[in-house]
């Protein structure tokens, strides 16, 4: 007992990151090293060298959320075989920022917590931005969207989402360009085609480019035939799913026609 | 892993001895990715689990082998024929490597 599982186990319970390093193959299978960002390794794999290269890729692959084997030689070197380490990358939850305090937004709250994402709801309209209309959301913020994004979009990454579900360009609008400014993973805008062809003409006064818009799914989600608000919350995770897996599943905004 | 922590702490607070099995590569598709856990303490209590229910019966032995003769972590490997994968339900004909280990730090 070195005191590496109540490490491990007091930075899962806290959501804080970690990864955790075990010799699979080798001359020390079992072997086990944790590693957390800003904090010394814990437990050796047996080798100094072998702990630092391995320490040093187990962050890189904590921080994309990646687990899987690596392969090392005896030292850690790198292109060889003999040592093969499986690292368990336990990130923090993925975030999903929604934008909208709608009934859209109470069904796509449950599904995305279902998803394992920590979910916070933003409007800047009290009255419908609060905890008792979202109990599952992990934070509900009265605030202008693009004030929010001016906060939280510097620790937004690829695994993350943001949904805009606001309807209103006088939200929306500028909700979709302070998002384009982070490196969210998946940004999705709800609306019918009309709503959403008049949006893109404020987007682009905005001086926002159709490379740009790529990056924008509208409207949003899969093309289910989705009518309810928890059809469309599938509908849009399944989307947020295939975006993030790199699948080429074609969604509402490749279609044409009525989105129901 | 996490849901893992309740069981193995209170199996852990009585004194019992704990294996932690986890899925470390997958060949082919597989009911669970790499990083699937389960835990098994020494009186043959299961949390968690490795696989979509077609290989954990094999795994509790495996596990309690390992605790009961002292021994030392390993690797096993389990296919999943298409027959076996058909009559639990699931799609999959590929092989999952598990690491089966002691819980000793």
């Amino acid at each position: 007992m070195s005191g590496l599982y109540q490490a491990l186990s007091g930075a899962l319970r806290l959501g804080h990151p970690a990864a955790l390093a075990t010799t699979v193959e080798g001359p020390r299978v079992g072997a086990t090293l944790l590693v957390r960002p800003g904090a010394d390794p814990i437990g050796s794999l047996g080798d100094d060298e072998l702990d630092r290269v391995v320490s040093r890729d187990a962050l890189a692959a904590l921080a994309v959320g990646r687990t899987g084997i690596r392969h090392y030689g005896p030292h850690g070197e790198a292109r060889q075989e003999g040592v093969t380490v499986f690292v368990d990358a336990f990130a923090p939850p993925p975030r999903m920022v929604i934008f909208g305090a709608v009934d859209f937004t109470a069904a796509l709250v449950r599904v995305a917590v279902l998803l394992g994402y920590r979910v916070t709801v933003c409007d800047p309209r009290s009255a419908f931005a609060t905890p008792h209309r979202f109990p599952q959301a992990n934070e509900v913020v009265v605030e202008w969207p693009e004030r929010h994004l001016e906060r939280v979009g510097a620790g937004l990454g690829p695994r993350d989402a943001v949904c805009v579900l606001t309807h209103d360009p006088k939200f929306d609008v500028p909700a979709i360009v302070a998002a384009l400014r982070t490196g969210v993973g998946y940004l999705g805008a709800m609306g019918s085609r009309r709503t959403h062809a008049r949006r893109l003409e404020a987007l682009h006064a905005l001086g926002v480019t159709d490379r740009d818009l790529e990056r924008l799914m509208a409207p949003i989600g899969l093309d289910l035939g989705a009518r309810t608000p928890e059809e469309t919350a599938v509908a849009i995770a399944a989307e947020v799913i295939a975006r993030g897996a790199g699948r080429p599943v074609p969604g509402l905004r490749d279609r044409s026609g009525p989105i129901h | 892993m996490r849901e893992l922590l309740d069981d193995i702490d209170r199996w852990r607070g009585e004194g019992r001895r704990v294996a932690l099995c986890r899925v470390v590569d997958l060949e082919g598709s597989g009911p669970r990715l790499p990083g699937a856990a389960m835990a098994v303490s020494d009186r043959g209590e299961v949390s968690g689990s490795v696989s979509g229910g077609c290989v954990e019966g094999a795994v509790v032995e495996e596990a309690l082998a390992m605790l009961q003769g002292d021994q030392g972590a390993r690797m096993v490997r389990y296919g999943i024929s298409d027959d076996d994968a058909f009559a639990v339900g699931l799609t999959c004909g590929g092989t999952i490597h598990l690491l089966v280990a002691p819980l000793d730090w």
